[in-house]
């Protein structure tokens, strides 16, 4: 199979204005993705399908993606005057990434029998901006599953034909596997040595009078 | 003695003679107790064990209980089978108003009794005994054949031990008692309400 | 819709069909979430004409736990015991597929042993899945109890011997990243021979009680047909998938395992209708037992753990990774992503019953209400893997 830099440089060609970016996966696994920009996702989903050496014809899993706000340090050289005399100093920065959601297919070939292939989209933000192209129209694979990442990750999906909930009911607000989602306090936490069970735990208790603290048995 | 009592030596002596004496009763309550049907209704993993006892090897026919009825006009026992959760607890509570008079609760395996290794889930009802009374407790994950077993003859002799008449007369039996309760709602976080305090009174919780 | 006399001139004529006498009233009727075919808390929203069936939504959720998020908040080990309860018929095969990616997340080997016995105890999860599968079908069908305690007999069979080694019946929990939990001894062993040797034997009888039948053929052939383009477009994996004749099969195609080793067929499908769908599940049953016999015989003492993998503190590095296998149902996928802390950020099952019903509408459209369970009975569906 062709190597993600030879599908990249052929689907820009082939697509005029799309852009695609490839995300290094440094793991073991090395499944490294492309990330393919949102205004011409449905192009190029197209012609990972049908062009003839690749064929992906096959979506095999299509998930959501939660990541949040993140800040990260970074050390890049500066130059300054130190001293009254230029030099480059390494200066650490914090980068702050604002938070996306992101969806990933993983497509496979059952002509070719190759595979996998990730392909990614992000959405603007994690507000009003969670809209992405649904790629339904080309591997209908994806029907249901993109309407559990609706139904659970609040992206939406234009082009869908049928995007409503699919696994909480029609009435539910929130979106439940985003990070920040916070459940509805229902049931008593027992007290274990897990730090952030404990702390739970007696957030859940708080009205109790104060002399029976609540210590892990 | 109490009423509807038969003192044991004269019963005894009696059956040697060829007479055979029993009470109002006992001949209701045996009869009830051998004929149990439960509601074909199974929701998770334990669903898989329950059709298990009923197959040949554990064989659930020896206590009268082989009638798996679809409809739970027709059923006596529900066999609250597998996790609950907080999409399907109204349907349950549904079921539960449908079947009959009298009519009784196993809570099979530990996700129908309070969530099980699943009660962290959001969408998971943390034990079916919020909506409905529950009659037998059997924990497991899944509990084998021999354990649902288990349960039904402790079902059975519950109902052995049932009054007809007097103050603690069997529930069913009692006007005053309700024998339907309320559907919880959808609502936009969770179930509304999230139990039904008529029917769930956990024990406060002691700690040291 | 009016009520008419029948006339003595009138009943001479064809006789009128229940469908066309009700045109364009069009019922809606709500089958499951408790329905005694359907295979757990499914429910459909079937709108029918006469016993046409026009439109049918499937509804999912009644058995959502929540596995993906209690996923991502225990650690990656501590997530095993729950794979076992996504299929619960097949749990050998769910560890399977989750240790194989997080093997593949961390790159971890799995001595030969571990292999073989993986490959031994995912193939007898597949005969009992098949030979359940088959039961339920015909259950669904209106063959009531027969086949389907004929199947169980078997299954108890296969259960003994996963009691016998993992502990407990259903939920196994076997499988470690790196190998296997407890070591196979030399009696497991010869039973599970035993037991492999006797199975085509059960085989010949069930086939012969079902297979052949009038009234099994006359209500899956021609039923449900699936064409091999829209399989492929809408993800359909497994016998299913087979059924209308493409030829992928995980097992040959990634040759994870040693199934590379063995020498298998896979049994292709012409029709793709409910009784090919049926069929497979037979042929594919013969097929396991050879690959059974093979491993059986070529199974040799030695480690069942890598000792390099770690059980404790065990945190693979930064990446993500897809791991799949061949499970009964179908292709079942792990996606999972480290954040090099000791649970995964992001933990995902493709569950391949709930993506073969996709095709669930197409399949079922201008068929009669009766023909929706034999045709759903076909998918193959365990709720705990379609809502998870």
């Amino acid at each position: 199979m062709e190597s993600l830099e030879q599908i990249k440089a052929r689907a820009e060609a082939a697509i005029p204005g799309a852009k695609i970016d490839i995300v290094p996966n440094l793991g073991p696994a090395n499944q490294p993705s492309l990330l393919i920009d949102n205004e011409h996702a449905p192009a190029i989903a197209k012609f990972l399908r049908d062009d003839p050496t690749l064929r992906l014809d096959f979506c095999s899993n299509v998930t959501g993606v939660d990541w949040l706000d993140r800040v990260t340090k970074k050390t890049v050289k500066v130059k300054k005057v130190v001293e009254g005399e230029e030099k480059e100093v390494n200066e650490p920065i914090e980068e702050r990434i604002p938070g996306y959601l992101e969806a990933v297919y993983h497509l496979f070939s059952m002509a070719h029998k190759h595979g996998p292939i990730t392909i990614r989209m992000r959405t603007r933000d994690r507000g009003e901006g969670a809209r992405l192209p649904s790629l339904t129209p080309v591997w209908r694979s994806a029907e249901f599953q993109e309407r559990e990442i609706f139904d659970l990750y609040g992206i939406r999906f234009d082009g869908h034909p049928d995007l409503r909930r699919i696994l909480m009911w029609d009435e539910f607000e929130d979106h439940p596997m985003r990070k920040d989602y916070v459940q509805p306090d229902d049931f008593e936490w027992e007290p274990t040595p897990h730090d952030d069970v404990l702390a739970r735990a007696k957030q859940h208790y708080a009205p109790r009078p104060a002399e029976q603290e609540l210590r892990p048995s | 003695m109490g009423e509807g009592q038969i003192d044991e030596a004269l019963r005894t002596e009696l059956q040697r003679q060829g007479v055979w004496v029993t009470s109002m009763q006992e001949l209701y309550n045996w009869g009830r107790k051998n004929s149990i049907w439960p509601l074909q209704f199974g929701l998770a993993c334990c669903a898989i064990e329950m059709i298990a006892t009923a197959a040949s090897r554990y064989d659930i026919a020896r206590f009268g209980g082989e009638i798996f009825r679809p409809s739970p006009r027709q059923a006596d026992l529900m066999i609250v089978a597998g996790t609950v959760t907080k999409k399907m607890a109204p349907q349950i509570v549904r079921l539960y108003n449908q079947m009959a008079d009298p009519k009784y609760v196993i809570s099979m395996g530990a996700c129908a009794i309070s969530g099980g290794p699943f009660k962290q889930g959001y969408n998971v009802l943390k034990g079916i005994d919020r909506y409905i009374p529950v009659d037998v407790y059997i924990p497991g994950c899944p509990p084998r054949p021999e354990a649902l077993l288990h349960a039904f003859m402790e079902l059975q002799r519950k109902i052995d031990e049932q009054k007809l008449t007097g103050a603690d007369k069997a529930a069913h039996l009692d006007p005053e008692e309700p024998s339907e309760f309320p559907v919880p709602a959808f609502g936009k976080h969770d179930l509304e309400p999230p139990a039904n305090p008529d029917v769930f009174q956990p024990p406060e919780l002691k700690r040291v | 819709m009016s009520a008419t006399v029948q006339t003595l001139e009138a009943m001479e004529r064809p006789p009128v069909t229940m469908s066309s006498r009700l045109e364009g009233e069009l019922l809606e009727v709500s089958m499951g979430p408790q329905h005694p075919s359907t295979h757990g808390v499914f429910r459909m929203n079937v709108t029918l004409d006469g016993e046409i069936v026009r439109k049918l939504k499937p509804v999912f959720g009644y058995l959502h736990r929540n596995h993906e998020q209690i996923g991502e908040q225990t650690t990656y080990l501590g997530s095993m015991p729950y794979t076992d309860r996504l299929d619960y018929f097949c749990s050998m095969s769910n560890n399977w597929a989750y240790a194989l990616s997080v093997e593949k997340l961390a790159g971890i080997e799995v001595p030969e042993r571990a292999e073989y016995l993986r490959v031994i105890l995912a193939e007898l999860t597949r005969l009992q899945n098949h030979a359940s599968l088959l039961g339920f079908l015909l259950s669904d069908m209106g063959a009531w109890g027969t086949p389907l305690m004929y199947a169980f007999r078997e299954r108890e069979k296969i259960l003994d011997l996963f009691e016998s080694l993992a502990g407990s019946r259903m939920m196994c929990d076997y499988m470690r990243f790196g190998g296997c939990r407890v070591d196979a001894d030399d009696n497991w062993l010869a039973g599970a021979r035993k037991i492999v040797d006797r199975f085509p034997k059960f085989l010949d009888e069930f086939e012969e009680l079902i297979l052949g039948n009038e009234i099994v053929i006359a209500r899956t052939q021609n039923v449900g047909k699936l064409s091999a383009d829209l399989a492929i477009s809408a993800g359909i994996t497994g016998p299913m998938l087979r059924a209308c004749g493409v030829n992928y099969d995980v097992r040959k195609v990634d040759g994870y395992g040693f199934y590379p080793r063995f020498k298998f067929r896979i049994p292709l499908g012409e029709h793709g209708d409910t009784y090919d769908r049926l069929m497979m599940r037979a042929l594919e049953m013969r097929e396991s037992v050879e690959i059974l016999k093979q491993a059986l015989a070529q199974i040799q003492p030695g480690a069942i753990v890598n000792p390099k993998a770690k059980i404790r503190a065990f945190r693979p590095p930064v990446g993500e990774a897809y791991g799949r296998i061949e499970a009964p149902k179908g292709e079942l996928g792990f996606y999972l992503i480290s954040d090099g802390g000791p649970n995964p950020y992001r933990y995902r099952v493709r569950p391949p019953s709930f993506i073969n019903l996709t095709v669930l509408e197409d399949l079922c459209l201008g068929h009669t209400v009766a023909d929706v369970m034999v045709i759903l009975g076909s998918v193959d569906i365990v709720m705990g893997e379609v809502d998870r």
